[in-house]
């Protein structure tokens, strides 16, 4: 009997030690990069492109031309995989497609979403040179796009498929089609998923590094057309964090800082804003 | 009656009659074949909202708009594959594959391609990673579904989706910071090994931590999904808690937990920026766990400006892609295979 008691609390606080180290690490994550990137922040760092050459850049200046091109890279690549992703999951209906092809398509989307990023980037790096194209944010839109594509799919399909069969019945019943249904009715219903899954979207695609590193380049000026190429905040940690020059890193630094923040400002208000739109939703 | 199989017929041609032009088409010329689709695309989102009157007609073309979305983006990752695939058999020309997975020198400026201490490197860290990672995310997502108070468990849920959400490159980052000194100075010396710090053991600490929210959030979905029957009958002949989670929820959710380990897996075996950014960036292999070394996706990122120079390389360097892709893909389909039986299972 007193074996198996000692055998609990054992186990009671390994688990306790464990969780402790998950949780440890999201603080100490947190900790470092608030601690070296909140000094390194200053109103330059908002406004002001970075003055010098590339890496060795002495130069006072910000990292405005990264603020502004990873934004000019999320949204519109999250715009257009929010369309696609949004035909996509309608069409996952079992009112359009027979659940044997839905399943199907709702698998190859599960497997897309682990693939790893870089592929995506590789895929349309190729695909550039091939067209002959440089580095532009064009092709860092297009693999952001296909990287958000099944992960938002897939949290919108979710969404979609939780919205009762009664409430299309009665749409269809009132002599609406299919497609009014689908665009009118259950997008609507879904809302907060749909919302959810576009913020998820977006935070991913904001991050991720590996598929516009070689995409969508390097440059120091803020993009003017979709055909230059552009910085991206991850793309200064990437390439500025082993910078000698002290000025330098402390772009990188700053960059993290900037970066972590729109992260978890995007997670908690998609949590307050699907908690928002959950009050129109019909029970 | 008649009208409905007259547009169920339309349907199916249709579907067909886009596949064969798909296909027709890639075998001669694949962007035309794309560009054919996308023309359809925009012919019908054109007729949609010129159409106004009709709803009929506007809802046939809303619904094939969105059925020719999907056949595309299907068609697309199939695309995906066989280009990176096509660009990979250049090498196959040169070299027998047993040549490239089997050598042990990776020098591309005199031709010697040889992926094995890569691959084992790759191996090695994932395999460390999740040796870690494993029992500690198992542990912890028992504590948060079993022992912890609700309240807690509330308040736990959201920071484990904020550690999936961090991006990599603030891990790598993160890990470039504390743990490069930390082995460094402390760990290695403590083994009586001399270290850069950027190494096998650190980059594969960084992908433990980086698979934990994957694995803790697979597992606890899987032992939610336990009804709490079974939990109540073990409880009542006298098992303590840890035995009920030893002989039940284990046994029930043993699917889950397997397929959670398989995706975590996967996860890690591609993850490319933060590895790159602490493991050294050396394709040799490692004399000790304290060596640098070198990821196949991390080979790939620090490759990837100059492999335009030499065609040969260039393939190489796809070799790898598409050895990290079908990995991946094979463990992500074994692990969705696994979770999608335990998930039909556990509606009890």
């Amino acid at each position: 009997m007193n074996r198996r008691i000692i055998e609990e609390n054992v186990f009671k606080i390994l688990m306790l030690a464990s969780l402790a180290i998950v949780l440890g690490s999201l603080v100490i994550i947190v900790g470092i990069v608030v601690i070296n990137g909140f000094p390194a922040l200053s109103i330059e760092m908002f406004t002001q492109t970075p003055t010098g050459r590339y890496y060795l850049g002495q130069g006072s200046g910000g990292i405005l031309n990264a603020i502004l091109g990873s934004l000019f890279l999320a949204l519109p690549a999250t715009a257009l995989a929010y369309l696609i992703g949004l035909a996509i999951a309608l069409y996952l209906q079992r009112d359009f497609l027979h659940p044997w092809a839905s399943s199907f398509i709702r698998f190859t989307l599960d497997v897309l979403w682990g693939i790893p990023s870089i592929i995506y980037g590789v895929f349309c790096f190729m695909f550039m040179i091939m067209l002959g194209m440089r580095a532009s944010l064009l092709v860092g839109i297009i693999a952001l796009t296909l990287l958000e594509i099944p992960i938002i799919t897939r949290y919108m399909d979710e969404a979609i498929s939780m919205v009762p069969r009664g409430l299309k019945e009665s749409a269809y019943s009132l002599g609406s089609t299919k497609f009014e249904t689908a665009m009118k009715v259950v997008r609507r219903q879904a809302f907060p998923g749909i919302l959810a899954g576009v913020l998820l979207g977006l935070g991913r695609g904001i991050g991720d590094a590996a598929s516009i590193l070689f995409t969508s380049g390097f440059s120091s000026d803020i993009p003017t057309s979709i055909f230059d190429s552009t910085a991206a905040l991850p793309t200064i940690i990437f390439r500025f964090y082993t910078s000698p020059i002290p000025a330098v890193q402390q772009r990188a630094y700053a960059a993290a800082f900037i970066l972590l923040m729109i992260v978890l400002t995007i997670s908690i208000a998609s949590r307050l804003l699907t908690r928002r739109f959950k009050k129109h939703v019909i029970k | 009656m008649e009208k409905k199989k007259l547009l169920w017929l339309i349907d199916t041609k249709l579907v067909l009659a886009i596949v064969i032009i798909f296909l027709l088409f890639s075998f001669i010329l694949l962007p035309l074949s794309f560009s054919l689709l996308f023309l359809f695309l925009i012919t019908f989102v054109l007729l949609y909202i010129f159409i106004k009157k009709h709803r009929k007609i506007r809802d046939f073309i809303g619904t094939k708009t969105m059925l020719l979305v999907t056949i595309i983006f299907i068609i697309f990752f199939f695309v995906m594959f066989s280009f990176i695939l096509y660009k990979s058999m250049f090498i196959l020309g040169t070299y027998s594959i047993f040549d490239i997975l089997f050598s042990s020198v990776w020098n591309p400026e005199y031709g010697q391609f040889g992926l094995f201490p890569i691959i084992y490197v790759t191996v090695l860290v994932t395999g460390i990673a999740l040796l870690i990672a494993v029992p500690i995310s198992i542990l912890s997502a028992i504590y948060i579904t079993e022992y912890a108070p609700r309240r807690i468990r509330k308040t736990i849920r959201p920071f484990i989706d904020v550690l999936a959400g961090v991006p990599s490159v603030v891990y790598g980052l993160c890990a470039y910071l504390v743990l490069v000194p930390l082995v460094k100075d402390v760990i290695a010396p403590w083994f009586g090994i001399e270290s850069t710090g950027s190494c096998v053991f650190t980059a594969a600490i960084t992908l433990a931590i980086m698979v934990f929210p994957i694995i803790i959030s697979l597992c606890i979905e899987s032992f939610d999904a336990i009804p709490i029957a079974l939990k109540e009958a073990s409880l009542s002949v006298g098992a303590t808690k840890w035995e009920t989670v030893k002989k039940v929820v284990f046994r029930a959710s043993a699917s889950g937990i397997i397929s959670s380990i398989l995706l975590g897996f996967g996860r890690a075996f591609g993850e490319t920026i933060a590895v790159s950014m602490v493991i050294g960036g050396i394709p040799r292999m490692p004399s000790s766990l304290f060596a640098p070394g070198q990821t196949l996706a991390s080979l790939i990122i620090s490759a990837y400006g100059e492999m335009m120079s030499v065609p040969l390389y260039e393939s190489a360097l796809m070799m790898v892609t598409l050895i990290l892709f079908i990995v991946v893909l094979l463990f992500n389909i074994v692990g969705f295979a696994v979770l999608r039986r335990a998930r039909r299972r556990g509606k009890f």
